[in-house]
């Protein structure tokens, strides 16, 4: 931080982001275990829903024979939603032991703290995504292409955005752990209420109008796109505006919580 | 033995409130398993039209089992957990040296874990009725089902308390909470065993929960069968067994080693 000081305040800035970064690196590899649910849930949650819900694919009007394929983005983007949601308990554990408190007096601007906070736990999702993506290909998914992969990890990276802005604004405004729930919770639902389970046309009415007011939807179709066919442009950039929508009013949130706390 | 019901009821009191102080412990008994029924009931509510599904009036009538399963799961999960906190805590030690035998302190927090067990029976009930679901059994149908949620969670919690006990570590019980998943999802919890994928079928034929929610689902979508009630009642015995054998060898080896 000190050498920070005497940097231009663009560089300073990136200092900062990449001393937090490495902080959240460093607690992942000093407990590696703390990591092991966040790998553990979506993978078992993969390959569960495989298990039970495979024949589904045998409904009218279901796209794709393979259902591994259909659903290894769904716990890919799970994976990323616990592990934004789980930097968001971190930072209430932080601001339970003070640690917050002396980040808020560092000269550093609040959105320079929040963008290590974020862009470390977009990082740490491509763990889980990953280890989700190598058992389904074993069990037989298709490969997405390098275009798709690359979407997908996208995609991933940025719900794992998503998902530290919710955590970190509610950390913020709750100033507790006992928050995580809500977290947590307020992710899961978000990714389950698409086409999760499901094509469009199969599921159940309220589902369905669900499904299509709710934004993740556009975000699951297109990390979802190489596994079961082309990419296409049409199917990405609607993705690409709704995450970046996302980021811009829970970043904008949880921005306007650290000022309040600040206060 | 009176002041021996006293003190189970007392610890049992403090462990339910506990639960409801503590959202982190409250969630995944209520919260989460209401989200899931309800994002597994819209997702793949289509199932009853696959070839082999049993005849339901509706998946949301299928699923209460399943979600009863998780909730009473999860809560067993969270007894263990908060027994472990105590246990980190010291407060354990305290119980351990006042005058009342050991096993009260396990039977009062199993006695927390059965109550809400009752409760999140009674939650899911309540919901699938006011969502359409039908118990096709009756009135009759529901004591069973909330009897066997109520033993079941009884039963999970004595295995809960066994690792608590042994571990001491709320951070090990935790651990436990994907081999919840697991064994939620190689049982026939959230779909018919027929029409599930090898290996998760062969898996679930013989896990001893798909015997109890069976048991729990057959007086919710048909009338009530004493070969299901049977065969849920000896799984449920057999892990009552199991959690007594390992909380007596776990509390033996705390009260050793200290």
């Amino acid at each position: 931080m000190e050498a920070a000081a005497s940097l231009p305040q663009w560089r300073a800035n990136l200092a900062t982001i990449a001393a937090l970064m490495a902080r959240a690196k460093n607690e992942l590899l000093r407990v590696p275990g703390a990591a092991i649910p966040g790998v553990l849930a979506p993978t078992i949650f993969f390959l569960g829903i495989n298990g039970v819900f495979g024949a589904l694919t045998q409904l009218r009007g279901f796209d794709t024979g393979a259902y591994e394929s259909f659903v290894v983005p769904v716990s890919m983007l799970q994976g990323a939603g616990f592990t934004g949601a789980a930097a968001g308990v971190n930072l209430a554990r932080d601001m339970e032991q003070g640690w917050v408190d002396r980040l808020l007096v560092s000269p550093a601007p609040r959105w320079v703290l929040l963008a290590g906070t974020v862009l470390a736990a977009s990082a740490r999702a491509l763990i889980p995504a990953t280890f989700v993506l190598a058992i389904a290909l074993l069990l037989g998914a298709s490969w997405p292409g390098v275009a798709g992969l690359l979407i997908a990890y996208v995609m991933v990276a940025a719900i794992a955005a998503v998902a530290a802005c919710w955590g970190s604004a509610l950390a913020l405004r709750f100033k507790s752990q006992s928050a995580a729930p809500l977290m947590q919770a307020g992710m899961m639902a978000a990714i389950f209420t698409t086409t999760a389970y499901a094509p469009l046309a199969l599921l159940q009415p309220w589902m369905r109008s669900v499904a299509e007011v709710n934004p993740v939807t556009q975000v699951m179709d297109a990390a979802r796109q190489g596994f079961l066919g082309a990419v296409t442009w049409a199917e990405t950039w609607p993705a690409i505006l709704v995450l970046l929508a996302l980021v811009a009013v829970l970043g904008a949130w949880a921005l306007r919580e650290m000022r309040r706390t600040a206060a | 033995m009176s002041t021996n019901l006293r003190v189970i009821r007392a610890l049992g009191m403090r462990s339910i409130r506990q639960t409801f102080r503590r959202p982190q412990l409250m969630a995944p008994i209520l919260v989460f398993p209401t989200l899931l029924l309800a994002v597994q009931t819209g997702g793949a509510g289509g199932a009853v039209d696959l070839p082999g599904f049993p005849p339901v009036q509706g998946f949301l009538q299928f699923m209460l089992a399943g979600a009863m399963m998780q909730s009473l799961m999860l809560a067993g999960n969270s007894g263990g957990i908060a027994f472990a906190v105590d246990i980190e805590m010291g407060f354990t030690d305290r119980l351990f040296a006042a005058p009342v035998p050991r096993y009260t302190i396990v039977l009062g927090r199993l006695a927390g874990v059965a109550a809400l067990g009752f409760l999140s029976a009674v939650w899911f009930f309540a919901i699938g009725l006011a969502f359409g679901a039908e118990v096709h059994s009756g009135v009759a149908g529901v004591l069973i089902a909330v009897f066997l949620v109520t033993a079941t969670a009884t039963a999970v919690g004595g295995i809960g308390a066994a690792v608590a006990l042994r571990t001491g570590s709320a951070s090990v019980v935790q651990g436990l909470f994907p081999l919840v998943l697991v064994v939620l999802f190689l049982s026939s919890a959230f779909f018919p065993i027929d029409l599930m994928i090898q290996p998760a079928r062969a898996i679930a034929e013989y896990n001893p929960f798909s015997f109890i929610v069976e048991g729990v689902r057959t007086p919710i979508i048909a009338e009530v069968d004493a070969t299901d009630l049977l065969e849920a009642l000896l799984a449920i015995a057999g892990i009552v067994v199991l959690g007594l054998v390992l909380s007596a060898r776990a509390l033996r080896h705390r009260l050793r080693t200290g």
